[in-house]
C-alpha cells in the first residue's frame, strides 16, 4: 500500500537561493508526524510543496501515491489543510464559514454543528469571522480542514501564538483525529508539542534534516552523559554515574529520607537540536 | 459544476450585504439618478438625460470595481486558494461571480431606467445596452481582479480605467476632442446609443468598436482565468 506521504531527495529554491536540501521522509498511515524546526527552516515550504500549493525544484514528492505537482480535485477531498495564510471569509459567521464549503460539495449542512462542538465554538456559531479572537479563528480554520473528514491533515503551526487553554484544546483535537484514522503533518517549533503529539519527529535545519525518528528515540541516541541526577530535600544536587553502584547509593539516600526526586540526564528535543546545529529552536 | 456555482452566489450576496465599499458601488448611481431625476429640471435639458449620464458611468464603474475588488480579495486572503482545494475550477469561479454582478447591475440599471422615465420598449432597448455594457465591464473588472496580488494593486488598476470608461463619455459632451478619442470604447459607444434611444442604430462604427473592446477584452479574460489558480514557483 502507498505510504501517505512520501518525499525522496526533495530540493526547492526561491530564485538562487536553496531553502530544501534533499530532503526524504516517509510517513505511514494513521500517524501523527511532525517537523521541528526554527523559524526559517523550510517547514511551510515543504507543506506548500506536498499540498500542491508549490513546484518544487526537484525530486519526489507524493501523497497517498500521487505526485503533489499534479494534485486534482479528488485528490484534495483527501486532505484537510490548515496554514496561517489561509484565510477565512470575514463578513460571513462561523456556521456560514463551513456552510459554504459543504454547498461546495453539494452537502447538507448537518455535519456543521458537530464540526463547532468538536472545536468549541457552538456558542459562537453566529459571531461574524472578523469579530473572532486569534484563538478562535484557529478553531474555526481548524474547523474548516477536518470538515471532510480528511484522511491527511496538514497542519502548518496549529498553535503558534496561542494560550495555553487553546493549546491544549487543539492538541486534544489533533489527538482526536488521529483516534479516528487520519494522518497527521504538522510543523511547529515548539518541542513540548512535538514530543506529546508526534508518532515519528523530523528535526528540520536550515532545509536539511538533521534527525528523525519517534521523540524517546531521538532522545535516547542523543544520552550521551549516561548519569543520573537526584535531587535531595535540601535542595542539592547530585549526579550519579549510571551504573551498578547506583543502585546502592540511591537506596541509602532513600533510606535515610533525603532523596526527593529522580531524574535522568537524557536529553530533550531543544537540547539534540542544540547539539546538532549549535542553535535553539525559537532562534 | 451546479453546486460550485450556486455556493458561489450564495457565498456572495451573504458576504456582499455587509461589504460597504461594494455595496455602495451598486447603489451610488441609481439613487443619484432618482434624486437628480425628480429634483432638478433645466432648460433645454435632453430627455433622460440625468439618467443616460448616470446609466454609463455605472457601467464603467459598478461591475468594474465590485468584481475586482471581490477576486483581488479572494486572492489576498488566500480563500481562493482554498477554493481550489474544494475542486473549484477557474471558469466556474469566474462565472459565478460574472453572474452574481451581472445580475445586480441589472436591478441597479432597472431603477436608473425607470427614474429616468423610460417604459415600455425603450425601457427594453434601455436595458439591453446596458447588459452589454455590464457584461464587458465585469469582465474586464474580473481579469483585473485575477492580475492583482491584493485588494491594493487591483484599486491602483481599476481607478484608472474606471476613469476612463465612466468619465470620458462625460466629458465628451463638453469638449469635441475628447468626444473624438472617446468613440473607441464601448462605453461612448454604448452612451451614443441611449442618446439617439428613440432610433437606436446599430452603425458599421460602433458595431465595430463594440466587436473590437469585446475582443481585447476578452483576450486579457481567458489569459487571466488560465492564472486563476496559478501555482507559484
Ligand atoms: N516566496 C518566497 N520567496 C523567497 N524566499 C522565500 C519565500 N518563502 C520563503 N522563503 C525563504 O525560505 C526559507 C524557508 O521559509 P519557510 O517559510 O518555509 O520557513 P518556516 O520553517 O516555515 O519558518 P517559520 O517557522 O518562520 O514559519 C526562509 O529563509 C524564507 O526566507
Ligand atoms: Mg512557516
Amino acid at each position: 500500500m502507498a505510504q501517505a506521504i512520501t518525499v525522496k531527495d526533495l530540493v526547492h529554491s526561491y530564485g538562487g537561493k536553496q531553502v530544501l536540501r534533499k530532503i526524504s521522509i516517509e510517513a505511514g498511515e494513521g500517524q501523527i508526524i511532525g517537523m521541528l524546526g526554527p523559524s526559517g527552516a523550510g517547514k511551510t515550504t515543504l507543506i506548500s510543496i506536498l499540498t500542491g500549493q508549490l513546484m518544487p525544484t526537484g525530486g519526489i514528492c507524493q501523497v497517498f501515491g500521487k505526485d503533489c505537482r499534479h494534485m486534482n480535485g479528488e485528490d484534495y477531498q483527501k486532505l484537510g489543510i490548515m496554514m496561517d495564510s489561509f484565510g477565512l471569509y470575514e463578513r460571513m459567521n462561523c456556521f456560514d464559514n463551513l456552510k459554504f464549503y459543504q454547498m461546495l460539495d453539494g452537502k447538507n449542512t448537518d455535519d456543521i454543528d458537530p464540526v463547532l462542538a468538536q472545536v468549541g465554538l457552538s456558542e459562537a456559531k453566529k459571531t461574524l469571522a472578523c469579530d473572532l479572537s486569534k484563538g478562535m479563528r484557529n478553531r474555526l480554520a481548524f474547523a474548516r480542514a477536518i470538515l471532510r473528514r480528511p484522511q491527511l491533515l496538514f497542519l502548518d503551526e496549529p498553535t503558534s501564538g496561542l494560550d495555553p487553554m487553546t493549546t491544549e484544546a487543539i492538541h486534544e483535537m489533533i489527538l482526536a483525529q488521529k483516534k479516528k484514522g487520519a494522518t497527521v503533518f504538522l510543523t511547529t517549533h515548539n518541542m513540548y508539542e512535538a514530543q506529546k503529539l508526534c508518532d515519528h519527529i523530523v528535526l528540520l535545519n536550515e532545509g536539511e534534516i538533521v534527525e528523525s525518528g519517534s521523540p524517546q528515540e531521538i532522545c535516547r541516541r542523543y544520552n550521551h552523559q549516561k548519569k543520573i541526577r537526584l535531587h535531595l530535600v535540601s535542595g542539592e544536587d547530585v549526579q550519579l554515574q549510571h551504573d551498578a553502584k547506583a543502585g546502592e547509593k540511591i537506596a541509602a539516600y532513600l533510606a535515610s529520607g533525603t532523596l526527593e526526586t529522580i531524574h535522568s540526564t537524557e536529553p530533550n528535543l531543544e537540547t539534540v537540536f542544540m547539539e546538532l546545529t549549535g542553535k535553539g529552536l525559537d532562534k | 459544476m451546479r453546486y460550485h456555482i450556486k455556493a458561489i452566489l450564495w457565498k456572495q450576496i451573504k458576504d456582499t450585504l455587509k461589504n460597504k465599499t461594494i455595496l455602495i458601488q451598486f447603489i451610488m448611481f441609481p439613487v443619484m439618478t432618482v434624486i437628480m431625476e425628480n429634483a432638478i429640471e433645466l432648460q433645454n435639458m435632453p430627455e433622460h438625460f440625468f439618467a443616460n449620464l448616470f446609466a454609463i458611468m455605472y457601467v464603467g464603474m459598478a461591475p468594474l470595481t465590485s468584481i475586482a475588488a471581490i477576486i483581488a480579495e479572494e486572492k489576498e486572503k488566500n480563500t481562493l486558494r482554498v477554493l481550489q482545494m474544494s475542486n473549484v475550477k477557474g471558469g466556474e469561479y469566474l462565472l459565478g461571480n460574472l453572474i452574481y454582478i451581472f445580475v445586480i447591475c441589472t436591478l441597479g440599471s432597472l431603477v436608473i431606467g425607470l427614474a429616468g422615465g423610460y417604459a415600455g420598449k425603450t425601457l427594453l432597448t434601455f436595458m439591453a445596452i446596458m447588459a452589454a455594457g455590464h457584461l464587458i465591464s465585469a469582465v474586464l473588472g474580473a481579469a483585473i481582479g485575477v492580475i492583482s496580488k491584493n485588494q491594493m494593486s487591483a484599486t491602483s488598476l481599476t481607478v484608472p480605467v474606471m476613469m476612463v470608461f465612466s468619465f470620458l463619455p462625460m466629458l465628451s459632451m463638453f469638449n469635441e476632442t475628447i468626444a473624438k478619442v472617446a468613440k473607441v470604447i464601448y462605453s461612448q459607444q454604448l452612451h451614443l446609443l441611449l442618446q439617439d434611444i428613440q432610433h437606436p442604430e446599430l452603425s458599421v462604427q460602433c458595431m465595430t468598436v463594440l466587436s473590437v473592446n469585446a475582443l481585447v477584452i476578452l483576450a486579457i479574460f481567458i489569459f487571466a482565468y488560465r492564472k486563476v489558480f496559478a501555482i507559484s514557483r
